[in-house]
This record gives structure tokens, sequence and C-alpha cells, in this order.
């Protein structure tokens, strides 16, 4: 088994195999890096709101595209339909929160489970309709890889270098709207189109994100990195790096991982492992570390005693 | 031909009038005219509740206001924004945000930075420069979390002084930190002032008004009186403001 795993972990298990693993790893990357900010501007729950609200696009866009005589399941009509729920919901949670005396957490968890069973209706739903052969769209709830095709890989690989991207030119106005969002503004940062952009960035993850660990784990490849990350360094660039590289290396190992163990699915494997990156990190990080907060409180116990 | 002769105006860093703000429907400022001329040190002094950092906060756009209008250097303050900067009470930032002392200093160079601009050597010696001014130079690697109160306070401080503005204003600048903090402040403060620099405080600590401005505003609610220090700080209108009479330490 150890010899399968570093074959895979090599890209060496065969050529779809590959595509999982690259694939995997750079939304790891992409998501990580996006998700320091996003956690940081803290829209964690918003992203987890957004990711769930995909559900209904994604049984509407098959029913769509099914009654035009297409193929329901093409991967690009299936997130154009997700995309576009999931907008939906991040536009009536803003109206909700603007508007009534909901608090933000209680108004988005109110989208979250309405846009969440309403998905689930479609899909069921599409399930009892006679269409000669399954939907699958069950896949998207907790990913599936095992019928990635290359064109998904592309799709992700395309989708994470634009994210990338785009995230390098916005940092600096992304960070500073994060940390004091007052200053931002009068140092003339338009910290709304900022927001709006961080949200967009947010929301492409989890579109990628779809096909790999699925709707409902996805947020944790976005807020898991970020805070393993931050027990390592204090400034938001290396937390952002490093927290892509967390996501990159999650993905490649879980990916390569559920390929030597058949059994075990890619997308709760990433996540399993981001987490353990995490437990590690708060044992062992320097610092802020348990470890290393008992040893500095040990010595000073020590200084006051002597 | 005569030239035409240039009108002589006491040149006006920041010119606010018949400015209203309200909470819900309740006036929290009303009415407000007031002039504060270039080079000036500008205390704004009121009990708690009468509008002080609300006025502050409307004169730069940060509230709405609901009635009157606001100039900075003859200009609308939104255009003249990157001639002022801002030093708002006890910043409200989550203090185990992932940045240095040094980080936020440089956040005050983002005008010149702009999106993309490389931080160059220059600007980064800038940035420690703002922060040697106020004591903070040796603190520049650490994270904002880890220092205390007046630490933290010199340190957005230094964050405006990044910004080379010509009309500093700050909100409660001495609440709640040691003697030490307050005098590297008020130094850097008067330097400013020696500058041409206008500077306007909202300033609670009304024994050490005397010392350190030369002019006051005193609020409540609507301008009680205006004026350079050793004329307009004075019991009967101190007293105005605060509705009481026991002021004796401030001269009759």
């Amino acid at each position: 088994m150890t010899a399968d795993l570093l074959q895979a972990l090599l890209f060496q298990g065969g050529y779809n195999a590959a595509l999982v693993s690259l694939g995997a790893a750079l939304l790891g990357l992409a998501a990580g890096a996006v998700g320091a900010f996003t956690t940081l501007r803290r829209r964690a729950l918003t992203s987890d709101a957004m990711a769930h609200a995909t559900l209904p696009g994604i049984g509407l866009a098959f029913l769509a595209m099914a009654a035009f005589g297409g193929d329901g399941r093409n991967l690009a009509g299936l997130l154009i339909g997700a995309g576009l729920t999931a907008a939906l919901g991040l536009y009536w949670l803003q109206r909700l929160t603007d508007t009534t005396r909901l608090p933000e957490d209680a108004a988005t968890g109110a989208i979250l489970s309405t846009f969440y069973g309403a998905g689930i209706v479609i899909l069921t739903v599409i399930q009892n309709l006679s269409l000669g052969r399954p939907a699958g769209l069950e896949g998207f709830l907790l990913g599936s890889t095992a019928g990635m095709l290359k064109s998904d890989a592309i799709l992700i690989a395309a989708g994470g270098a634009v994210i990338l991207a785009l995230l390098l030119i916005l940092r600096r106005a992304l960070a500073m709207t994060a940390f004091d969002p007052g200053h931002a503004r009068l140092m003339g940062i338009n910290t709304r189109a900022a927001d709006m952009a961080l949200l967009l960035l947010t929301l492409a993850c989890v579109l990628l994100g779809l096909r790999v660990v699925g709707l409902i784990l996805i947020v944790a490849l976005l807020i898991t990195p970020a805070l393993t990350a931050r027990l390592w360094s204090d400034r938001i660039g290396v937390v952002a790096l490093l927290a892509g590289g967390i996501g990159a290396f999650a993905g490649h190992l879980g990916a390569s991982l559920s390929l030597v163990l058949p059994d075990l699915p890619t997308g709760p494997a990433i996540v399993l492992i981001t987490f353990t990156a995490f437990l590690l990190s708060v044992l062992f990080a320097p610092g802020r570390g348990l470890i290393a907060r008992a040893l500095t409180r040990a010595r000073q116990a020590a200084l006051v005693r002597a | 031909m005569v030239d035409p002769t240039p009108i002589p105006v006491a040149e006006t860093a920041l010119a606010v009038t018949g400015l209203t703000v309200s909470y819900a429907a309740l006036p929290v400022v009303e009415g407000i005219n007031a002039r504060f001329p270039k080079g000036t040190m500008t205390a704004i002094i009121g009990p708690n509740g009468a509008g002080k950092s609300t006025l502050l906060k409307a004169a730069l756009g940060l509230v709405p206001a609901v009635a009157g209008e606001v100039r900075a250097f003859g200009q609308p303050v939104a255009k003249a924004m990157p001639r002022i900067a801002y030093v708002p009470q006890r910043a409200a930032v989550d203090w185990e945000f992932p940045a240095r002392v040094i980080d936020v200093v440089q956040m005050g160079l983002y005008r010149k930075t702009g999106l993309l601009g490389r931080m160059t050597p220059a600007l980064k010696a800038q940035a420690v420069d703002c922060l040697a001014r106020l004591g903070m130079a040796d603190f520049a690697q650490r994270q904002i979390g880890a220092l205390s109160g007046g630490q933290q306070q010199r340190v957005f401080l230094a964050r405006a002084l990044a910004q080379e503005a010509d009309l500093m204003i700050l909100d409660e600048p001495f609440a709640g930190v040691d003697a030490a903090t307050e005098s590297a402040i008020i130094t850097v403060l008067h330097a400013l002032r020696a500058e041409g620099k206008t500077v306007i405080a909202v300033h609670h600590d009304l024994a050490t008004v005397s010392a350190y401005f030369d002019r006051v505003l005193l609020l409540n609610r609507r301008v009680i009186a205006e004026g350079p220090t050793t004329t307009t700080f004075r019991r009967a209108t101190v007293a105005e403001a605060y509705g009481n009479t026991l002021l004796t330490s401030i001269p009759a």
C-alpha cells in the first residue's frame, strides 16, 4: 500500500488518478489562499451558506438542460446554475440583514437551510422522473471524483489560476478592508467593491470545489487551512500563502489516499487531512501552540519561584 | 486696469456649516458652525453624549449628515480626503489579525503605493520613521495584539503620520493611555502644528486643555463657544457646556 500511495503521490497512479490529484491540489491552493481573506473578513459562515445555496441551481440547471434535449450533466452548465442560485442566496442574505432586525448569523442559517432544503426537494423530483439513466447529482453533495474528466481538471486548473491572479492583484485592498474597513474607506478604497470581489472569489472556489469535495464540505477547505496557517505566522501574506500550501497538500494527499483506499471518499479525506494539520499546529506551532504556551508558562513560573 | 485685490480670508483647514446629524429620529448634533484655521490645534470638549465623536465622523463622511456642508481646504471633504488623516477612538479592529506593527503603519502609505505599487525601500524607511517619532521603532515586528493599549494608540497615530496629511483629526487620543504615551503623542502633535499642519482632537481632560491646545470648541449638541483657548476656555462657558458649575480649576 505504501508503494501504491507513493506512486499516487508522484502522479504515477494512472492518468485519471493523476487528473483527480492535480485538480484537488489546485482547488486546495485556491481555496486555502482565498479562504485566508474570507476568514479574516469574518465571512466563513457566509461562504457556507453560499455553498449550500448552490444545490437548487444544480438541480434546476440539470432540468433546464434536459428539457432542451441536452446532456443534463454538463459540468459547465451545472456550475452556471449553481452560481446563479448562490448569488441569489447572497443577495437575499444581504436584504435580510439590511431590512430586518435579524442578526447576521441567524439570517445566514435561515438562508443556508432554506436553499439546501429547496435543493433536496428538486433533487428528489429529478430522481423520480423517468429520464432513462440516473442523474448522479448527489455526487455534488460530498464530491465524487470517480468520473472526473480531463475537461473538469482543466476547468479547475484554469479557474484556480484566474482566482489566484485576482487575489494577487487585490490582496492589499482586501487586507486593508478586512483589518480596518473605516480606515480603508478613508484611504480611498471602495470597501463595498472589495467585499463583493472577495465574495465572488469565494464563490468561485465553492463552484470549483463542488466536483471534488462537494458543497457540504467545501467550507472546511476555505476555513481550516486559514486557521492552521494563522498559527504559524503574523503576516497576512504569509498566512495566505501557507493556507494555500496546506490546502494544496491536503488536496493532493487526500486524492492519492482515496485512490489507494477505494473505500475512502476523496472529499472527506481531504477535509480530515486539513483538520489533522490544524490539530498538529494547535499542538506544535511555535509561540501560539499549546505546547509552546505551556513551556512559556512553566518557564515564567520557575522564574517567579527562583 | 487695476489688479483685483485678493480678499483677505483667514485660511481655513476645515469649515463646518449648518451640520446636523440624527441617529434614528433624534438629532445628535444640530446646526454646527465651526471654522478650524490652518496651523492651529483645536480641542473639541463637552460632556458625554454631546456629539463630539459624531461631529468628527459626520465631518469625514463616516456617518451621514441630515443637513449641512463640510469643506476642507476649500474643497468638499470627499475630494480633500487625501490631505486628511483620522485616528479613531481606540481603533475597533480585530487585535488577533495577522498584522505586525510595521504592516499597520504601511497601510497609511496606501495612497502612495496604490493597489499594486511596490513598497519601496524609501517608503519602508518612511514607515519606520513614523514609528520612531512615537518611540515605537523597537516594536515594528511585534504582532499588534501583543501591545498595550497606549502602544496600540501610538501605532494608529504612526499610521496617520505616514499619510503626511495636512489635517489630523483625532478622537480622544489620550483616553486610557499612560503618561509616557500622552507625552509622546502631544510632542508629535505640537511638532505637526509647528510644521503648519492643522490638528483637531476630541479631548476629555479639562486640566490639560490650556497647555495642549491653542483653540477650543465647546460642544453640547450645539456649539456653545468657539475661539482661542485664552479667551474662550472660561469657567462660565465650560459650565454652560457641561451644565454645572463645579469647575473651580478653570480661570473665571
